[in-house]
């Protein structure tokens, strides 16, 4: 009986395990252990998967190269006529063919910038052309480090707004998978997300005519953006636009601080921006040198405001206005500090339910659960009668432990799951099925109770094994496809899966044990 | 209580030609829905798209739904009743995947609102992009490639205890697949050779009950797929997760007369190999349907209770277990017969 009494520990162990995992979803306050936890698709919320456009961040490094060299160029005095990004990611340079240009141009590459690659070299009527690149190397890790900055920069957001237990993580080389539970204003929260928040301010070009350029002769070194209202009332969309130089000469980049404050003459939020020392003297500087002129500033090729600077400003502050709603100044507030994302990120898929969906779906699923359940209990009392009783038992310590597994190992219940919940009761008892139906062959052959029973589970077990080994590699192949709900769902079957081989093997079987050696009995009905 | 006698013995191997040509008929049959519906239906999971859950709070008509979404330019979109008649609920569908980014269930409910005079609640918004799609795809192939090829190596070596054998073929397998998946190689002509591949070794290397089982679920899939294209319905990740399940639950019942034929085997060595697989599938003809009734129960259950979003996934599941306890009587059990009439020519 040592064997028996072994057994018995060890399965009240596992039992009240599971239990003692199980209470808290029950009763929260009983232990601190976390409740199961419920997938999106059955607590309502959203899934994003965002994919960072790599290209563009090296396409923006290269600009900013472009930039330097123009200026390095400029304070050197090397004659250049024109250095310009072409094809996204390359620098075209071009330089008058003389001698001494050539020598200065040629040391100061080498000097400030190692880096750059030297693809071809031509001469054509006294002018020669350089188109410089960076190596793979160089832009592989530019890629890298935009979609790790993204997620960062993200990930700042999402915290500052405030949603409790968001899920976001990096998926393959460019992708962010985002989960947001009850999330209400899917709109904002993508708002919020999805905005690049490069923040520049640029001169207006003053000088050229805006018509004409709106006609299609935009003069070089400059762009027209647009100023975008939406009439709150009538929803109407206004497009106003400007010709703005296309020097960049402060960004976002030296931030300290943004806050939404109430203009007290408009009753109207704005964002106030502080910037940091170097920001600070960098506005005082560009402020002195173009008062009375407009100045631009761009959110995301975006036109808020340009104000006509009065006079030097010192303090290191500016205002952003827009007509603003104050949620719309909250979350750009909250974009600004958070930092800009080093390259757009594009939404390539969604996935939103609604809270009541999710209610729904619970409930749906505990209808059908306890229906199919019953079911299957009646159908194992009338056809196996006491021994159908037993594998009853079992069932539903089944479902026991697969909930104290979720709970345990911090699993995630999905719909899907649920489903396989189900499956599962209808999958459990057929391990008991085929232990009755061998005794019940044995029996036929004229065996005792004892021997038959013995028998029954010795012939039965290899096939039960065998059975669920092939479900098992199918969950855990599905588990490694799947995404979501799909994971929810082989989850769930494998927990299924093998708390049934253990109630059906063990727990069952010790049933058996004490009813024929414990209580003697003569008869079995099976 | 017993609904099959312990002595029944039904003559199911001389049948078995009887059972092959419905097999057969059923397959042709599933490709040639496939061809004519130009493959499956997929739905936004795999083919991209834009779907929206719609619950109005009472009955409005299709008509009226649709001049709202034409006239907020979704004139493409398809709309259709979801789930139970009396709950309102309604799925619109496009194939535009890129909408979201401007407040689309925003718009959607504003246009419904007003054209169906209605209140409507947003209950689901599910946008796939054409990338996520094609790769879902890829993935959902070589998961049910993968699936079917390491159940096949578990067959063989619990069966034939032919594990190294087995395990070197589907590694060498699936290490080919792999480095042609890298190449710009269309993927379900890819797996569609592998599977080819696949029979015609274990047909040469007389990797029997690994044949048996991997025909009998290329059946059991090929059919319920056929079914789904037969009836227009679509393709989800549910329906794939439920395909899956199929590969791994439709091999119980196979299993369960592969036992008892090799248990046989050793008992009645004298007998021909027609008798002994004859009365391993008699013998064991009440525990396979039962064990399929159970689940069926519970699958049905689901099936009509479980609610819109599960209701295919069900549907999926009691075709899968009905073709699975099927082909483990008339499909993989006659296959182990097929080398022995191979053998007698020579």
């Amino acid at each position: 009986m040592k064997n028996f009494s072994w057994k018995l520990i060890a399965v009240f162990t596992v039992i009240i395990t599971a239990v003692i995992y199980i209470l808290p979803t029950i009763k929260p306050d009983l232990w601190p252990h976390k409740k199961i936890n419920l997938g999106l698709d059955l607590q309502g919320g959203m899934h994003l998967a965002l994919e960072v456009d790599t290209e563009k961040a090296v396409e923006s490094t290269i600009e900013r190269i472009a930039q330097e060299l123009r200026s390095l160029l400029k304070k050197e005095h090397i004659m250049h006529s024109g250095i310009d990004r072409v094809e996204g990611t390359r620098i075209s340079l071009k330089l008058q063919d003389k001698k001494d240009n050539i020598d200065e141009f040629e040391s100061l590459l080498n000097k400030e910038f190692k880096d750059l690659r030297m693809l071809s070299r031509s001469e054509d009527n006294g002018i020669l052309t350089f188109v410089l690149d960076l190596p793979a190397e160089e832009t592989g890790l530019i890629k890298k480090l935009a979609t790790q900055q993204a997620l960062e920069t993200i990930r700042n957001r999402i915290d500052q707004f405030g949603v409790s237990e968001p899920d976001i993580r990096q998926q393959g080389e460019r992708r962010i998978l985002i989960q947001l539970p009850g999330i209400k204003d899917t709109k904002r929260a993508k708002d919020l997300i999805g905005k690049t928040a490069l923040l520049e301010f640029k001169l207006l070009d003053e000088i050229h005519d805006l018509n004409i350029a709106l006609k299609g002769n935009i003069p070089p070194g400059s762009e027209i953006l647009y100023e975008v209202k939406e009439d709150p009332v009538t929803m109407r969309i206004t497009k106003i636009p400007y010709l703005v130089k296309k020097r960049t000469l402060l960004t976002g980049a030296y931030l300290t601080d943004a806050r939404v404050q109430i203009d007290s003459q408009y009753n109207e939020p704005y964002v106030s921006i502080d910037f940091d020392k170097k920001g600070a003297k960098l506005f005082a500087k560009i402020t002195e040198e173009n008062v009375k002129k407009r100045l631009a500033i761009v959110l995301d090729k975006k036109v808020y405001s340009a104000p006509v600077i009065q006079e030097k400003i010192t303090g290191g502050a500016a205002r952003i206005t827009g007509n603003f709603t104050a949620d719309e100044a909250h979350d750009l507030a909250i974009i600004l500090r958070a930092g800009a994302l080093p390259a757009p990120v594009n939404i390539i898929e969604e996935r939103t339910v609604g809270p009541s969906l999710g209610s729904d779906s619970i409930n749906k699923g505990l209808i059908s659960m306890c229906i199919g359940g019953i079911l299957v209990i009646l159908f194992m009392v009338i056809y196996y009668k006491g021994s159908g009783l037993i594998a009853n038992i079992a069932l539903i310590l089944n479902v026991i432990l697969i909930a104290g597994g979720l709970a345990g190992f911090q699993a995630t219940l999905t719909l899907p799951g649920i489903a396989g919940i189900i499956l599962t009761i209808g999958m459990a008892v057929d391990a008991n099925v085929l232990i009755f139906e061998r005794i019940r062959e044995e029996m036929n052959l004229g065996k005792t109770l004892r021997s038959a029973v013995d028998a029954g589970y010795s012939k039965a077990t290899l096939t039960i094994l065998d059975a669920n080994v092939t479900t098992l590699i199918a969950a855990l192949v599905l588990f490694q496809f799947g995404t979501g709900p799909i994971k929810g769902f082989a989850v769930t079957l494998s927990l299924g899966v093998i708390a049934s081989m253990f109630t059906a093997l063990i727990l069952t079987r010790l049933v058996f044990d004490y009813f024929l050696i414990n209580r003697k009995i003569k008869n079995l009905s099976i | 209580m017993r609904f099959i006698k312990p002595d029944i013995n039904i003559d199911i191997i001389s049948k078995r030609k009887i059972a092959f040509y419905i097999s057969i008929t059923i397959i042709l049959v599933s490709f040639l829905s496939l061809i004519i519906h130009k493959g499956p239906r997929f739905g936004i999971d795999f083919a991209g798209g834009t779907l929206v859950q719609v619950k109005f709070s009472s009955p409005v008509s299709i008509e009226d739904m649709k001049s709202g979404l034409d006239a907020m330019g979704l004139e493409k979109s398809s709309v259709q009743a979801f789930g139970d008649k009396k709950e309102n609920e309604y799925l619109i569908r496009t194939d535009k995947s890129v909408v979201t980014d401007q407040g689309l269930s925003l718009r959607v409910k504003k246009a419904l609102e007003s054209a169906a005079g209605n209140n409507v609640e947003i209950r689901r918004v599910e946008m796939v992009g054409p990338q996520v799609g094609e790769d879902l795809r890829k993935k959902a192939l070589f998961a049910m490639f993968y699936a079917l090829l390491f159940i096949s190596i578990y067959i063989s070596g619990r069966f034939e205890l032919k594990w190294i054998l087995s395990g070197v073929m589907a590694v060498s397998l699936m290490s080919v697949v792999y480095f042609l998946s890298l190449l710009d190689v269309s993927i379900p002509f890819l797996i569609g050779v592998a599977l080819v591949i696949t029979l015609i070794l274990f047909w040469v290397l007389k990797l029997k009950y690994a044949m048996g089982a991997i025909v009998a679920l290329m059946h059991d899939v090929i059919i319920t797929v056929g079914i789904f294209s037969i009836l227009d319905k679509e393709f989800t990740l549910p329906i794939i997760a439920a395909l899956l399940t199929i590969i791994g639950y439709s091999l119980n019942d196979t299993i369960i007369v592969f036992d008892r034929i090799r248990e046989n085997l050793r008992k009645h060595h004298k007998n021909t190999l027609e008798f002994i697989i004859n009365r391993s599938i008699n013998e064991t003809l009440s525990r396979t349907i039962l064990t399929s009734v159970t689940t069926l129960v519970v699958v049905v259950s689901l099936f009509v209770m479980g609610g819109g979003i599960i209701h295919d996934f069900a549907f999926a599941m009691i075709v899968g277990i009905l073709t699975g306890t099927y082909s483990s009587i008339f499909v993989a059990s006659p296959i182990l017969l097929a080398w022995q009439g191979h053998g007698k020519k020579k």
